[in-house]
């Protein structure tokens, strides 16, 4: 039975991690397993977890009446989950729902804060881990609402 | 029309008869129960021949059929599959026609009807759906004019039920089986060996016309005693139970209870609950013209929260999982209905348990999102 | 509890339109049209307020009133051509009748917004029916504290009221910001989704009324916004829309939970479906 650091140690998200600060934040964090269609967060609830999945695939998505569920990004095994919880009010702006079998490590969001409030350094190598990957997905928002695909822009 | 009168009266079968040529000789068409097609159906009657003597029915979930009494009672059955929404709240009404003239054009509204239609063999259950109706047609913000009139000129001529069916549960929703109000007339039929009458209540000046003009004598206390035990019997073999002072808040706090996902897997969305549910009344509308485009018209037909088309908007249906349209349709009926007119849209008549095809049983999908689901299994 | 409250001078059909006059028929962009009624009789309206139009032997289809409600003997409604009705309708020129049966409904908060900031954000189409709000602010400027309109929609080439959208940039006292989901070179205004523009007005969260019209998730999104900025719950109001066949709350299609949307709607304050709006499939 691996413990929690064992997990994160694996992750991509720990690389070039020290023992110590990936020991400090291991201590906000357990394992989960979702099953398929389960949901990780919904809309307008508290976003009080983050997430690094280690195997499996995440939808986030908005619900269209009339139209139904409109997936916009499918986060996958190695990737980071979840950024509501780094700002407040720390309330879930979509909805999150499990694809597969999904296994993740989940951080207490209040608990992570925390340790990053109390430890700028600590801190500092969290946003050096958040920024790339959510500055990715901007840049693939963009292109995304162009919507270049589209007949008109053939 | 006002409550029972105290002094009841007792006529025989052939006072029945006289009650009947009395009111058709007021201009009234009598609309009563005939057997007709294996089940109880509402049509036109001209005698108490017409009526279903000696007829029971046996009901459960998903089950209707016909079957002999050991005696000659004209209302020894519950209820059919049809309830007297077919002639109050039409299933298929011309509202009005267009007609178009180059830049000129002009709406005729169709007139209500000038039928006065008598309906005979009221149960109490069906009064009060007759109320709750009133209060979405009648008594909100907008008045129907064909349900109005309609609703005004008929004459109400109810009976106690002798039995209660086998999905029956108007205790529960507080709607029977004692007709209370709401009639002109009110029969209980009293069967003893070979005496055959009825104890005869009147409850409108019309009602009590009506009985001066047929041959009665005044009940016996041993009468009305007997009136008494024909409710009681009644009241004490409901077929179906429901837990009913708590339903708003238990349903709309369970909207993702588990329990929507497995009726789902059951429910055909075939709409036969909402037809046969006397308290039902969406309509739809459509809109028709010639091929010239000079004239045009307006139907408004029954329609149902079951249908896909139903919630249709930019290009999709807000409710298109079966799921969904269940939930609407049950939450409606017990929930929200008593935040927009102010009581259950349900009586507990049962028929939306008998007319399904699969057998959902709406007492019994309570009792699972209210988590007891072992009482379920004895009720079968 | 809802008030029971009976139609003031109803018509004893309610289900029978009065076949009325255009007078005025103009194209906003490629897919939406404005068009003006004549009433034979005027019948007042408030801002938010919708009627239900016929087109002769085709249908019928709510359609909120986007003109100015102190001047009801002109009724004029904005349309996006997308079903059959619609497209109907878009065909018509000055002298054609259609049906008319309204007004109906319970418009936007006008008078209970006296004294505050008020914000109104319009998504789309969504602009139209607050635009009978912004004439009503701008007639009685005074009652009213800052305003600040919002309009989001998807390139320069589908803004509709594109000349008054000028006029109001430039009517002092006002705050307008329009942004564009997507543009080309020669549109040099705001692109982007419309919430983040709310930083950009000034007003006092604690102190103002928001009004949010266009498609729900725009909504629910926006009103969360709000919300992060300050204006509470009970301060915003927000435009539903459901299928509807009679519009007088007798043939069931509008329900929203426990509302008619029909008459109970279309203008809701937000804390009251806020829960409602969480659920799929409602």
């Amino acid at each position: 039975m691996k413990d929690i650091a064992d997990l994160l140690r694996h992750h991509p998200f720990a690389e070039g991690l020290d023992e110590d600060t990936m020991a400090l934040i291991a201590g906000c964090a357990k394992n989960v397993v979702l099953q398929p269609g389960d949901y990780v967060f919904r809309e307008g609830a508290a976003a009080d977890s983050f997430y690094l999945v280690r195997h499996g695939a995440v939808a986030l998505e908005t619900f269209v009446p009339g139209r139904g569920a409109f997936t916009f990004l499918t986060v996958k095994s190695g990737e980071i989950l979840g950024a509501d919880w780094l700002i407040p009010p720390y309330r879930s702006s979509f909805d999150g729902r499990a694809i597969e079998l999904t296994r993740a490590i989940a951080f207490d969001g209040k608990c992570l804060r925390g340790k990053c409030e109390a430890d700028p350094r600590v801190g500092y190598e969290m946003m050096k881990r958040f920024i790339p990957p959510l500055l990715k997905r901007l840049q693939g928002a963009r292109m995304q609402a162009l919507g270049m695909y589209d007949a008109a822009n053939a | 029309m006002a409550e029972a009168d105290d002094a009841a009266a007792i006529i025989t079968v052939e006072g029945l008869q006289d009650l009947l040529r009395a009111i058709r000789a007021r201009g009234y068409r009598a609309i009563g129960p005939t057997v007709q097609n294996q089940a109880i159906l509402y049509d036109d009657i001209e005698s108490v021949d017409d009526l279903p003597r000696g007829w029971t029915d046996e009901q459960n979930g998903g089950r209707y059929r016909l079957a002999s009494r050991d005696d000659d009672a004209l209302f020894g059955y519950s209820v059919g599959p049809q309830s007297w929404k077919k002639f109050l709240h039409a299933p298929k009404l011309r509202l009005w026609t267009a007609e178009r003239d180059g830049e000129n054009a002009s709406v005729t509204p169709e007139p209500p009807s000038s039928d006065r239609l008598a309906f005979i063999g009221v149960r109490a259950c069906e009064i009060r759906a007759m109320e709750i109706q009133d209060r979405v047609l009648i008594n909100d913000v907008y008045v129907d004019p064909h349900y109005e009139a309609a609703r005004a000129r008929a004459l109400i001529v109810a009976v106690n039920c002798g039995k209660a069916g086998g999905t029956c549960f108007c205790v529960s929703m507080h709607a029977g089986p004692r007709v209370e109000q709401g009639f002109d007339i009110a029969l209980t039929e009293l069967l003893d060996g070979t005496e055959h009458s009825f104890l005869v209540e009147t409850g409108s000046d019309e009602g009590r016309a009506l009985l001066a003009q047929i041959p009665h004598r005044l009940a016996s206390s041993r009468e009305i005693e007997e009136r008494e035990s024909v409710v009681q019997r009644t009241a004490s073999s409901m077929g179906r139970e429901m837990r009913s002072d708590d339903l708003n808040e238990l349903l709309t706090s369970n909207l993702d209870h588990p329990r929507w996902d497995e009726v789902a897997t059951r429910c055909l969305t075939c709409t036969n609950c909402t037809l046969v549910c006397p308290t039902c009344f969406c309509t739809s509308v459509e809109d028709a013209s010639d091929l010239s485009g000079a004239r045009a018209e307006r139907w408004r037909r029954w329609d149902s929260c079951f249908t896909m088309d139903f919630s249709y908007i930019h290009g999709g249906s807000v409710r298109s999982s079966a799921k969904s349209r269940y939930r609407q349709w049950m939450t409606h009926k017990l929930a929200t209905w008593i935040d927009q007119f102010g009581s259950s849209g349900c009586v507990g008549c049962g028929r939306c348990i008998t007319w399904c095809p699969v057998g959902i049983d709406i007492t019994e999908e309570v009792r699972a999102i209210r988590g007891c689901d072992a009482s379920a299994e004895e009720s079968r | 509890m809802r008030q029971t409250l009976k139609a003031c001078a109803p018509s004893p059909y309610p289900m029978a339109p009065s076949m009325t006059r255009v007078t005025r028929f103009i194209r906003e962009s490629a897919e939406v049209f404005t068009f003006d009624l004549a009433p034979e009789r005027a019948a007042p309206f408030t801002p938010g307020q919708f009627n239900m139009l016929y087109a002769f032997g085709v249908g019928e289809i709510p359609i909120s009133i986007s003109g100015a409600a102190d001047a009801p003997e002109r009724l004029t409604h904005t349309i996006r051509a997308v079903g059959p009705v619609s497209a109907a309708l878009g065909k018509l020129q000055a002298g054609d009748r259609v049906g008319l049966r309204g007004p109906f409904g319970v418009g936007w908060p006008v008078e209970e917004a006296k004294g505050f900031d008020v914000l109104l954000i319009g998504g789309g189409i969504g602009l139209a029916p607050l635009r009978p709000v912004i004439y009503w602010l701008l007639r009685h400027r005074a009652a009213y504290g800052r305003i600040g309109v919002l309009y989001g929609a998807r390139t320069p080439e589908d803004l509709i009221f594109g000349g008054e959208l000028e006029e109001w940039r430039r009517t002092p006292d006002f705050q307008l910001r329009v942004a564009v989901e997507r543009a080309g070179p020669s549109w040099t205004g705001d692109v982007g989704y419309v919430t983040p523009l709310l930083s950009k007005l000034r007003y006092d969260p604690a102190d103002a009324i928001a009004m949010i019209c266009g498609p729900e998730v725009m909504i629910r999104a926006t009103a969360l916004a709000l919300e992060d900025a300050g204006v509470a719950d009970s301060r915003i109001f927000v435009s539903m829309e459901r299928n509807m066949k009679c519009a007088i709350g007798h043939c069931g299609h509008c329900q929203f939970g426990p509302m008619f949307i029909c008459k109970d709607g279309p203008v809701h304050r937000y804390d009251r479906v806020r829960d409602l709006l969480a659920y799929r499939e409602l």
